[in-house]
């Protein structure tokens, strides 16, 4: 089953690579089938799933490459269910999203998005580091070739250090997956991630091939300073593009953090945890600073996302299951609210050819059905109670508050000003004060078709803000195992301190 | 009883109902769907509290769960009411005074374009101020807290082509949300203490939990209070709603009479078991009360504006309830959180009725005046809210503030009172003040364009039915008779009030003597506004040259605006666009570019791929990684 859902998207890319570039409707129907099928399935997924059992179910294991222990091992549980679920959400929407810039190379455009599905959700699956790095490279390739052609004036230089920059980090982790299969001192070397989250490593060694995999995946989320690829890649992507990296590909890294940071080296996650909490938390207040001073929408959006992303990873890095379920809940959210906030700017873009935070004014009272809308994201991304924000915010905050790490839940919850100030801006820069001359000639209120493809949005906001229990209960038992194993083999280590040192110290490059 | 899940359904569903179908339904039934739901929910509220009265006064209280809300790990939280005579207090004010704002708001915005946006969001108003009421836990009143602060963010912006009013939106929402940005600390040090959000479980725990005077008490109950000094406007964080006059006058009556600024002291009043743990919180609040109290009614004494004049006339009575709450005396604070929303309502209506006539917006009074003959119920409705604002008996602000007056006095601290007693003066003068400029002296708007007439009586007579309550309202409470139903009636909710306070300090002055000074200092402020504005008394040279530096500094509102300007706003400003311009992009960014440059001159080998074949860069890579990962497995 999660081969389905793995490949089906893959398989529709492979269809439509045969079909004819003209056949542009075709192409269309074929992308959205094989995206609607895998979103249908992720669907009985999710009801099928087991939320009174923690740990991975409807697993999959056939042995790939056996002499060097690589196999092919796909398991869901309740963390990455959710952003399965979020994934075969947003893709189909994406394809029906009715952008001009889509128009021209329909049939590459498809095939990138349906390749770069099959990516992440493979990366959300995979129990096998082997297995894991394919998917996570193979993310890297449509991403760079829908900033790269589709993209804006400076696309070529986005992309590239868009990909310079992840793939020079990614080699890093690379490294690291093969020391670990060299140095886990299992009795028969595996990428298993179910048998390498027992190994024991020496404390150097931990130290820095956790280290290695944090730089991948915080270059991904971005985490503060790691991110000044993301708003000349935000920017510059097409929307379809923006959305697929900030709503999808961040979690990725988010949830490579959680699943295997902090599962195969919790020791040295705990101990590098007060640098990195630290490193998040700026990201959170200069995310939003600098976002406010912005007056691009989409590099403002871009900024806030930085500024969103910064308080999952402190959720993810606290150690606390309280702060981690608010952590993979908003991982979710923010995938929902910030696909949203870049589809309301492409409206904008579609209608004005503008983007600038001066090009408009006035635009509720031409624009009335949008106004509406995009108040329920703009709510939702101040995290409003009511909203899907605000659970997520809150369980994050209210986790660290119970830590030892309560300065950071303080100065992590001024997020809540520090969103308003620069959301309502733009609101009001936007939508308020007296109509501008262009707002005054070429609006356009929503068509019903676009309403449409925006409510299941709206819908999921305020489900997840309301109702957010059938989420929860899937989620926190997943986390509350992760959470617990990572600790126990803290204590063990704390138990034996110096044995293991000493044998494996000598490995440490 | 069982059906007060409808109280809160009702609203929710006018809101959804105008919201999403509005623009489409013809006027008079979106005014039905608006009214109705308001209306319902009163009738309902009403029988709410006669099945509290059937039963005996210690098992007035009940909840209900509606559903789980947020249940992970150790947080448990439901959508969960409770009924109890608090809360049944506050949900007939709403819904009552609520309901005949509405009935108003009818009238009153029958010529405007948004008709139904104004009435869905009126009703969420009103649906959040019941959630925040009704809660049985402190998640959920954050949750109406919150919802309340974006209801007033809506409509204070309402006009929202109006760069004033998108601004004064946007104000009204920071400021509350610097406020709840404590609340939510205090929220988190709650969790932390009780483990829970119950109300129920944290009142019954609290005296074990938190020992008398213990720094923790006094944290968490001054977290809390930033909340409610953000909602109920009070110093340091009243400047939103003064501004806040620019939504629609309705929606200004609605948020100073009935929902919005009474929560704060709601909130206190609730979570009054708390407060009575921590003594320095009750002085901290209610020094801030009485500070805030005299402020605001000095900077209404030159007002011009006759909504501001009201605005900072709100600011100050909620200072008083915030005093009463310090000082122990939780029931008169509620009892003149009631007088108030009965008077205030009144008079920001009326005031509306006047700018009705007027024609539009016009809120300068100096372009008013001479209207008593063309306006007459207005006139008679306005004076009656005057006078009761002033303490005059026997309006109703006479009794509940008189009671407060009383409280502190007997309470000991006589600074307190003073300031309570002087800021009656005041109060008296410029209420009587805004009267005598909009109704009296000789007309000074524009004869020959604008020709007053009385409103309609669909706005007139909810003004009637608030007058009505502003003259009999006092009978809730006639303290020196020993007359006490409202008293009574709460009892149960604050039965652990200090006591402590009143029996220790032997009353200096009698109860009637304390009542006829703040009645001799009230008359006192409106014969000098009579003086001033009647006989055209003008004090001479000398002294207003003494008094012109005070004058431009009330004019200037103390210039806290501006003070928070260069202390917040401006530094946060340029803060953000130095990290924008120079430290993200020139130096972030730059040294990555730096590095980026460095490797491409050294790497000139690898120019050729870079230059020529940019897209298969990718494949480059990749090409690279998978050998780099056969050497190390090969080795």
């Amino acid at each position: 089953m999660l081969t389905l859902i793995t490949f089906i998207p893959a398989l529709g890319a492979l269809l439509i690579g045969v079909i004819s570039r003209e056949r542009q409707a075709l192409i269309r129907g074929v992308a959205l089938f094989a995206s609607l099928v895998t979103f249908a399935l992720s669907v009985w997924l999710f009801f099928a799933f087991d939320p009174t059992q923690a740990g991975m179910q409807f697993t999959e294991e056939r042995s790939w490459i056996p002499e060097i222990g690589i196999s092919y091992h796909l398991g869901v549980d309740g963390i990455s269910l959710v952003l399965i679920l979020l994934t075969t959400f947003l893709v189909p929407l994406l394809l029906l999203a009715p952008w001009d810039a889509i128009k021209e190379r329909l049939k590459t455009f498809s095939i990138m998005v349906l390749l770069l599905e099959t990516a992440v959700i493979g990366v959300f699956l995979s129990l096998d580091l082997v297995l894991f790095y394919v998917f996570w490279e193979a993310m890297l390739i449509p991403m760079y070739f829908l900033i790269g052609i589709w993209g804006g004036e400076k696309r070529s230089y986005a992309a590239i250090k868009f990909f310079l920059y992840t793939m020079a980090t990614s080699v890093l982790m690379l490294i690291a997956i093969i020391m670990l299969y060299f140095n886990s001192g299992l009795a028969y070397p595996t990428f298993d991630w179910s048998d390498l989250k027992n190994m024991h490593l020496g404390p150097m060694m931990e130290f820095w091939l956790f280290l290695a995999f944090v730089a991948a995946f915080a270059v991904k989320i971005p985490i503060w300073p790691l991110h000044s690829w993301l708003p000349d890649a935000y920017s510059e992507a097409p929307t379809t593009g923006t959305i697929l990296l900030s709503a999808l590909m961040s979690k990725a890294g988010l949830y490579g953090l959680l699943r295997f940071g902090l599962t195969l080296f919790p020791n040295a996650a705990v101990e590098l945890a007060p640098y990195l909490l630290a490193l998040a938390l700026i990201g959170v207040i200069y995310g939003a600073l600098v976002a406010a001073a912005q007056k691009d929408l989409k590099r403002m959006i871009a900024y806030a996302s930085l500024s969103h992303l910064g308080l999952v990873a402190i959720g993810i890095f606290a150690m606390s299951s309280l702060a981690t379920t608010g952590s993979v809940l908003q991982m979710v959210n923010h995938g929902v609210i910030i696909a949203a906030l870049f589809w309301a700017i492409a409206i904008l873009m579609e209608r004005f050819g503008k983007r600038g935070l001066d090009d408009f004014g006035g635009a509720m009272s031409r624009m009335p059905r949008f106004a509406a809308l995009f108040l329920v994201f703009m709510l939702a991304a101040v995290a409003l109670p009511g909203t899907n924000g605000f659970v997520g915010e809150f369980l994050i905050l209210l986790g660290i508050f119970l830590t030892k790490y309560q300065l950071y839940a303080i100065i992590g919850a001024s997020i809540a000003i520090l969103t308003v100030v620069y959301m309502l801006w733009m609101t009001q820069q936007v939508f308020h004060g007296p109509k501008a001359p262009q707002v005054e000639t070429s609006s356009r209120d929503l068509e019903p078709q676009e309403v449409a493809l925006l409510a299941p949005i709206v819908a999921l906001i305020l489900w997840i803000g309301i109702y957010p229990k059938p989420l929860l209960e899937r989620i926190s038992p997943s986390v509350e195992l992760l959470i617990s194993q990572a600790q126990s083999r803290i204590e063990q280590a704390q138990e034996m301190p110096q044995t293991h040192q000493d044998s494996q110290s000598g490995a440490t490059p | 009883m069982d059906l007060i899940w409808l109280v809160l359904l009702l609203p929710l569903l006018g809101s959804v109902i105008n919201g999403l179908f509005g623009r489409r339904m013809p006027k008079p039934l979106i005014g039905w769907v608006a009214c109705g739901s308001i209306g319902i929910a009163f009738l309902l509220s009403v029988r709410v509290l006669l099945d509290l009265l059937a039963l005996p006064p210690d098992e007035r209280m009940f909840t209900q769960t509606l559903f789980d809300w947020i249940v992970t790990g150790d947080l448990s939280s439901q959508i969960s009411l409770l009924v109890d005579p608090l809360s049944t207090l506050m949900l007939l004010v709403v819904t009552g005074v609520g309901f005949l704002i509405h009935v108003y708001s009818v009238g009153y915005m029958g010529h405007d374009p948004d008709y139904s946006r104004y009435f869905s969001w009126l009703n969420l108003f009103m649906f959040s101020m019941l959630l925040l009421v009704l809660a049985d836990n402190f998640l959920l009143l954050f949750v109406g807290w919150e919802l309340v602060g974006l209801c007033s963010y809506l409509l204070i912006g309402f006009w929202f082509n109006k760069h004033s009013a998108a601004a004064a939106a946007k104000k009204a929402f920071i400021v509350n949300r610097v406020g709840d940005f404590g609340f939510m600390i205090g929220l988190f040090l709650l969790f932390a203490t009780f483990g829970t959000f119950d109300y129920l479980n944290i009142f019954e725990s609290a005296g074990d939990v938190l020992p008398y005077g213990s720094l923790l008490a006094t944290t968490i109950t001054l977290l809390l209070f930033a909340g409610a000094v953000g909602k109920s406007a009070q110093i340091p964080l009243y400047v939103w709603l003064p501004d806040a006059m620019e939504g629609p006058t309705p929606v200004s009556a609605l948020i100073h009479a009935a929902t919005m600024v009474t929560a704060g002291v709601y909130m206190v009043a609730r979570t009054h078991v708390l407060y009575e743990l921590a003594p320095v919180s009750l002085a901290i609040v209610a020094a801030i009360g009485a500070v805030t109290a005299l402020m605001a009614a000095s900077i209404a004494l030159v007002n011009n504006d006759i909504k501001r004049v009201l605005a900072y006339s709100t600011v100050s009575q909620l200072g008083y309830m915030f005093l009463a709450a310090g000082v122990g005396a939780f029931s008169a604070g509620m009892f003149h959180l009631t007088s108030q929303a009965f008077t205030k309502a009144l008079l920001f209506l009326a005031a509306g009725s006047v700018m009705h006539a007027l024609g539009g917006e016009e809120t300068d009074m100096r372009k008013m005046g001479g209207l008593s003959r063309k306006l007459p119920w207005t006139w008679a409705i306005f004076l009656i809210g005057a006078l009761s604002m002033s303490g005059i008996f026997p309006f109703v602000a006479f009794f509940s503030k008189d009671l407060i007056l009383e409280e502190v006095f007997v309470s000991g601290n006589t600074a307190l009172w003073l300031i309570g007693l002087l800021t009656v003066l005041l109060t008296a003068f410029y209420m009587l003040r805004a009267h005598f400029l909009t109704f009296h002296g000789k007309p000074r708007y524009d004869e020959k364009a604008v020709h007053p007439h009385e409103s309609p009586p669909v706005m007139l007579w909810p003004m009637r039915g608030l007058a009505a309550l502003a003259l009999f309202g006092g009978m809730l409470w006639i303290s020196f008779i020993g007359f006490a139903p409202l008293n009574e009636f709460l009892k149960p909710v604050f039965a652990g009030e200090i006591t402590v306070l009143k029996t220790e300090h032997v009353a200096v002055l009698s109860e009637g003597t304390l009542i006829a000074i703040s009645l001799l200092v009230a008359l006192a402020g409106i014969g000098i506004a009579w003086l001033v504005y009647i006989r055209g008394f003008r004090p001479g040279e000398a002294l207003r040259n003494a008094f012109r530096p005070f004058y431009t500094l009330l004019d200037g509102k103390y210039y806290v605006d501006e003070l928070y300007y260069a202390l917040f706003v401006w530094p946060g400003q340029k803060l953000s666009q130095f990290l924008a311009t120079i430290f993200d992009l020139r130096f972030l960014d730059g040294i990555i570019n730096g590095i980026g440059a460095l490797i491409d001159r050294t790497g000139g080998a690898l120019r050729r791929v870079e230059s020529g074949y940019i897209r298969n860069y990718a494949t480059w890579v990749l090409l690279g990684t998978i050998g780099i990962l056969i050497y190390w497995l090969m080795r």
